[in-house]
């Protein structure tokens, strides 16, 4: 298996189905760069974080499309273009600039086809950079899943290897419902294997990273390496506990969770989110509600405070949920 | 007049179905079978139909929260939209959508639309999937005097004319954006701010049918021919409140009576073809006949038809979850 960084997996998934499909286009700020610019490159950037390099120089300025710095009508053109027919990929930058879209999002996007009595598909890909740990302050480095799997009609992807992502982008662009995918700043760089060869990951199926019999860690993104780190930390002290990674916040896999609970009977979600209404709420609230009987102890729900992404080192290293967080909280619900 | 009798029997028929589908629904609605808001078209239909009589089955269009004028003339069924008006498990929406999000994909009709302005970028990218096409399609949006105030509208213009889409603008200002004169609500000149983003635009009378017909004609021209994004930009009326009842207070005693007396779409059209001896007004008289009997139709099968239930409500989110 080759070790490639997120950034490459997810640069090879566009480029396989730009190859395999010609109604695949993509499109945002600076995704392929250069329009316009005095140097002739063509290229200049491909996409600021590097995702789609070499889409332009290969599939032309047709298919990949520089766009002005307009999130509701970037988003907007990927509907209409999906509508009739083509296969969007659009590129919001950051997560965050959702603040200037949302309308085309869960007002459209996620309502085509509900409103026009089940005609339309919108196979959008809605591509966003997300997460704290580039000390980019509080319009950069958010993680609004939550925000975005309350939504009906929209799938939310969150993956957090590069084999996953791979496969999880390759699904979104086939998938005939609007898909949301969140990519986390900080683990483009994080090289991990991905196989050789076509591959699809379906949504909906959670992964168990790792098993074990003490408790049950649900998590998501970069909280799924932070966790890991963890449970090798508690393993050296015989503690050994089953880690979910959820993949994707919409659908749910409920089963696989509610199935190690009633194995381990305790719980901790860890999420980078702010706290309330956050996918650890919805997480906890799975365990109350389908798994109560099999709980020995109250769930640990480790998130963000219920502040802003700050700026400095210090304050954003506070923010983020830690290693040492997790670690504590496993021994938290063993103690009950 | 350049077009053959058969076109202006069709533009009339379509005139008449969307002011007699208007004004049939502002009779119907304060019985209380209908939910919701309705917010009605009656004194625009000329714009609409001068417009849709230019466009081919594979043209796109995207209307506005007054969107049943629009509809009709690209050719919904108007069963089909009375049903849904009336939340009817067979109508075009299944009952889930409603007055203000009538669309029909087959004919190109990309939705009404609930929130102002939404359409515009929606509607360039159905314009960057007709280029994709290269088939000489087109996509049209209907903005509201009171949508051109938008950002995204403002958004949705530029990114047409940077991407050199074919995009056609329908610019109809009905004189009052809600309960607001549009006068208030643009600050300068919707001529000069629509050209101001190199969209050149065309200018009509929206209360007569040949004048949007023959704006509408050179406009879409040049944007199936590969000329970039181009607007029609026509003023008329509506004669009902922004929603059915409202007092519409912010109007002068006798403007609307005064419209219906003057220069009226309906009374436009008929006056014109009469004149021309194309039509003699008992022929068009028929036509209207036979468009009030299909009206009447579709209000009874409409208050009569099924009720949707709960697999209706819970299917079509997605298509597969």
């Amino acid at each position: 298996m080759a070790q490639l960084s997120m950034r490459d997996a997810l640069n090879q998934a566009l480029h396989e189905e730009m190859e395999r499909d010609s109604r695949v286009i993509v499109m945002g700020e600076d995704v392929a760069g250069g329009s316009g610019g005095t140097s002739g490159n063509i290229e200049a950037a491909g996409g600021i974080f590097g995702v789609t390099k070499g889409l332009k120089t290969k599939f032309g300025g047709d298919r990949v499309i520089d766009t002005p710095i307009s999130e509701s009508a970037i988003v907007g053109l990927a509907n209409g273009a999906a509508l009739a027919g083509l296969r969007p990929v659009a590129e919001l930058m950051f997560a965050d600039f959702v603040g200037v879209s949302l309308d085309q999002i869960f007002n459209q996007m996620a309502k085509f086809r509900y409103m026009f009595g089940g005609k339309a598909t919108t196979p959008v890909v809605l591509r966003m950079a997300m997460g704290a740990g580039m000390n980019a302050a509080a319009q950069h480095s958010q993680t609004i899943y939550p925000m975005l799997s309350a939504v009906p009609g929209l799938k939310v992807c969150v993956p957090s290897t590069p084999a996953d992502a791979k496969g999880m982008m390759k699904q979104a662009i086939r998938d005939d419902d609007p898909v949301i995918f969140f990519e986390h700043k900080a683990l483009y760089s994080r090289k991990g294997e991905v196989p050789e060869g076509e591959f699809l990951t379906p949504f909906g199926e959670a992964a168990l990273v790792r098993e074990g019999k003490d408790a049950t860690v649900v998590t998501l993104g970069r909280m799924v390496p932070f966790a890991m780190k963890a449970a090798e930390k508690l393993e050296a002290d015989g503690i050994t506990v089953d880690l979910i990674d959820m993949r994707t916040t919409s659908p749910i896999d409920e089963e696989t969770i509610l199935e190690s609970l009633s194995q381990t009977g305790r719980l901790v979600v860890v999420d980078e989110s702010n706290p309330i209404c956050s996918i650890a709420s919805e997480i906890a609230s799975l365990a109350v509600t389908k798994g109560f009987h099999d709980l020995r102890a109250p769930v640990q729900k480790i998130t963000a405070p219920h502040t802003p992404v700050p700026f400095a080192r210090e304050l954003e290293r506070m923010y983020v949920p830690s290693p040492n967080d997790i670690e504590a909280a496993v021994r938290a619900v063993l103690e009950v | 007049m350049q077009q053959s009798p058969e076109q202006i029997r069709q533009a009339y028929r379509q005139m008449r179905l969307i002011r007699e589908f208007e004004e049939r629904l502002h009779i119907e609605n304060p019985k209380g079978e209908i939910a919701g808001f309705t917010h009605l078209y009656s004194g625009q239909e000329a714009i609409a139909v001068g417009v849709c009589e230019n466009l081919r089955d594979g043209d796109y269009i995207i209307s506005t929260h007054r969107g049943h004028g629009n509809c009709l003339a690209k050719g919904c069924d108007p069963r089909g939209m009375m049903h849904e008006i009336y939340g009817r498990a067979d109508g075009l929406g299944k009952g889930r959508g409603g007055s203000m999000h009538i669309a029909d994909l087959d004919k190109g009709m990309l939705g009404a639309n609930g929130i102002v302005g939404a359409g515009q970028p929606i509607a360039v990218g159905a314009a960057l999937a007709c280029k994709a096409k290269g088939d000489g399609s087109v996509s049209v949006s209907f903005t509201g005097d009171g949508a051109s105030n938008q950002g995204t509208v403002f958004e949705a213009m530029n990114m047409a004319v940077v991407l050199k889409l074919p995009k056609v603008f329908v610019l109809e200002n009905n004189g009052y954006s809600e309960h607001t004169g549009a006068s208030y609500g643009i600050g300068s000149d919707l001529k000069v701010r629509t050209e101001g983003f190199g969209i050149p635009v065309y200018e009509a009378d929206g209360f007569d049918y040949f004048s949007v017909y023959d704006a509408a004609r050179e406009a879409i021209e040049a944007a199936r021919s590969g000329k970039g994004p181009v607007a029609v930009l026509a003023t008329a009326t509506r004669y009902f409140g922004h929603f059915e009842g409202d007092p519409q207070n912010y109007r002068a005693k006798d403007e609307v009576k005064n419209f219906r007396e003057t220069v009226d779409a309906m009374k436009t059209i008929r006056e014109k073809v009469t004149g021309a001896g194309i039509f003699t007004a008992e022929e068009l008289d028929e036509i209207d006949a036979e468009v009030l009997a299909l009206i009447d139709s579709c209000v009874e099968s409409a208050r009569s038809g099924p009720v949707p239930g709960a697999d209706i409500m819970m299917s079509d989110v997605y298509l597969d979850y």
